[in-house]
Order: C-alpha cells, then sequence, then structure tokens
C-alpha cells in the first residue's frame, strides 16, 4: 500500500502570468507608460471608442496601440491608419489576452517614446477577466443592446473594472436598458466602478470618459 | 472558453510542488475556485487529463471546491450567500437593505495536492 502524503499548495492558479504581468506593470510605472487594458464583448464598439480617445488625446499624449484578435489585422490596421504605432497580438485559439503576450507585444513599441498604450483585448465577457495583462488600469465596454442585466452574468469582468462604459447611449429608445438599475448593480460588484454613459457613434459623453483617463494617467505619473 | 489556459496553469503549479515535494505520483489535486468564475469543471478534468500525460500528474483526480459569492449589507452588516445567476436584484435577506456589497467569490487557487 503506497502512502498518501499531503503537500498544502495555497497557490494561485495563475501564478505564473500574475508574475509577469507584475513584472510589465513595474517596467510601465519605471518608463512612465500607461497601459490601459480595454475589454467587451464582440460589437460593444472597443475599436471605435479606441480610435475616439484616440483622436482625444492625440495632442496631449504620444500613443501606440495593442490590439488582440484571435485571428485578423483588420483592428491594427483601422489603428495605424490614424499614424499611430500598433502592434496586432493574434492570440490564435485563445480567447483573452495573457501578460506573456502583452510583454511580447509591448517589446515591439518604442516605450521611451509612448505615454499612453490603447491595449484592445478579444471580444469576450468571460476569459479576459480572469487573466493580468499588467495594464495600468482596467476599463469595459457594454453597448446598450446588451442589456442592462449583464452585471449579473458576467460578474467577474464587472467586479475588476476600474471604469465602465456604457456605450450607443443613442440606442436607449429602442431598448429597455435601464441605467439606474444597471448602476445599481454594478455598485454592488464594484463600488468603486465608475460609469460613463457615451456614444461613439455622436459623441455625446465622450468628453467625461476623458477626463476621467487623463485624471488617471496623471495619478499613474505622480507615484 | 479558457479552461485550456488555466489548466496549463493549473498543472504547472501542481507540478512544481510535487517535484519540490520529491513525489513520485499526484493522485489528487483539489482547487478552490470562486463563484464568480465561469470555469467548467468537465473541461478543466479533461484538460488536465491531457496536458498531464506523461508527468508525474498523470491520471490524478481533480475535486474542485466551489466558494460562494458572498455579499454583505452595509445597514445591519450581516453576510450571504448569492447564486448570481438566479438571484435577478436581491436585498439583504435579513434586513432587506439594498446597500449591499461583494465580499468574496473571486478566489481561484490550487490549495492542496495529495501524492506519493
Amino acid at each position: 500500500m503506497e502512502n498518501i502524503r499531503l503537500i498544502e499548495v495555497r497557490e494561485e492558479i495563475l501564478s505564473d502570468n500574475r508574475d509577469v504581468a507584475r513584472e510589465i506593470r513595474e517596467t510601465l510605472r519605471r518608463k512612465g507608460v500607461f497601459l490601459l487594458n480595454l475589454m467587451s464583448s464582440p460589437g460593444a464598439g472597443k475599436t471605435s471608442l479606441l480610435i475616439r480617445t484616440l483622436r482625444a488625446l492625440r495632442d496631449a499624449f504620444r500613443i501606440a496601440v495593442i490590439e488582440g484578435d484571435i485571428d485578423s489585422m483588420v483592428d491594427a490596421e483601422k489603428a495605424a491608419a490614424e499614424g499611430v504605432p500598433a502592434v496586432q497580438i493574434r492570440t490564435g485559439s485563445a480567447c483573452h489576452l495573457d501578460a506573456p503576450m502583452v510583454e511580447k507585444a509591448l517589446g515591439e513599441l518604442d516605450l521611451d517614446r509612448t505615454d499612453l498604450v490603447l491595449m484592445e483585448n478579444v471580444g469576450n465577457l468571460v476569459c479576459p477577466a480572469e487573466f493580468d495583462t499588467g495594464d495600468t488600469r482596467k476599463a469595459m465596454i457594454l453597448s446598450v443592446p446588451e442589456g442592462d442585466d449583464k452585471p449579473l452574468k458576467y460578474p467577474l469582468m464587472f467586479s475588476i473594472c476600474h471604469a465602465v462604459v456604457v456605450n450607443k447611449t443613442d440606442c436607449f429608445p429602442m431598448f429597455d436598458f435601464d441605467l439606474d438599475v444597471f448602476r445599481e448593480r454594478v455598485r454592488k460588484l464594484n463600488p468603486g466602478a465608475e460609469i460613463f454613459p457615451l456614444s461613439c457613434k455622436t459623441g455625446e459623453g465622450m468628453d467625461r470618459w476623458i477626463a476621467w483617463l487623463e485624471k488617471a494617467i496623471a495619478e499613474s505619473r505622480s507615484r | 472558453m479558457h479552461e485550456l489556459a488555466v489548466t496549463e496553469g493549473i498543472l504547472a503549479v501542481v507540478l512544481r510542488h510535487a517535484a519540490a515535494g520529491g513525489a513520485s505520483r499526484v493522485v489528487t489535486v483539489r482547487l478552490r475556485i470562486g463563484g464568480l468564475s465561469d470555469l467548467s469543471e468537465e473541461w478543466l478534468a479533461r484538460y488536465f487529463a491531457w496536458l498531464g500525460r506523461g508527468t508525474v500528474a498523470e491520471g490524478a483526480r481533480i475535486e474542485v471546491e466551489r466558494t460562494p459569492v458572498v455579499f454583505r449589507c452595509g445597514p445591519c452588516d450581516r453576510t450571504f450567500d448569492v447564486d448570481l445567476r438566479t438571484a435577478g436584484d436581491f436585498p439583504c435577506p435579513f434586513c432587506g437593505g439594498k446597500d449591499v456589497s461583494l465580499v468574496s467569490g473571486r478566489e481561484f487557487f490550487v490549495r492542496e495536492i495529495e501524492v506519493v
């Protein structure tokens, strides 16, 4: 009879990823680079928000873009057309960006000449929530047509984000999205999250989002 | 969806601790995963069986302890479990207060392993 021994482990499942994420965060802090991790389901408006944000902040900051996608270059081409450095990460079968992928992508950018990296994660409200990418701030987008019940269905994602953008507010008349109910659901999971209703199409509400991002960048530099 | 990458992470942790403990075989892997995670246990087990082939963890049994999603009521300070997928909008079950906030449910770690 073999003797079975118990080894107490108590270690995080994604400890390797977490360690790389910590290294990335430290490197970015040292170089004064702000990395925004932008997450949402497919079609909520990540690329639209990214382009709008890029245009609003390009005079104030040296911006670069990282695009995560399963297998296309479309989004990076849109960003490159704006005249900023863009790196595409093709994740292949992976449904999320992880820290080693981001570390490699950052290696292709000139971080000494970059202030702000806007990073579009793979479109998905589940997997990206589990993987720390070393980002300075996490933001997610929920679009009005997706419904105000999503914090109940994807609670992990809503619980980790610093900012929650509600995009496509120009569609409010067509949908039963209750913004007050939504705010309450997010607050329960994540009292610190700020909520930004806006429309990438009309530009309504963009100024508050941009002001939040500018403030977050300033705060990260003063630390 | 991301079970493969997560399982790679689990295996890495398990193999490191098994080697440090001088184990010749891992019999059981016990995980503690919070109710906020969407991981499918069935796929975790399948991927582990596949990734673990040829290692000391080949054939190990995966046991997942799901820890509840716990909220605390602001006004009365009591805690309670919630199943978010069926709960809808949930007031505090003790006082009916609506000012409740998340306490735990994001645990995500390898608790212990049984080895020979």
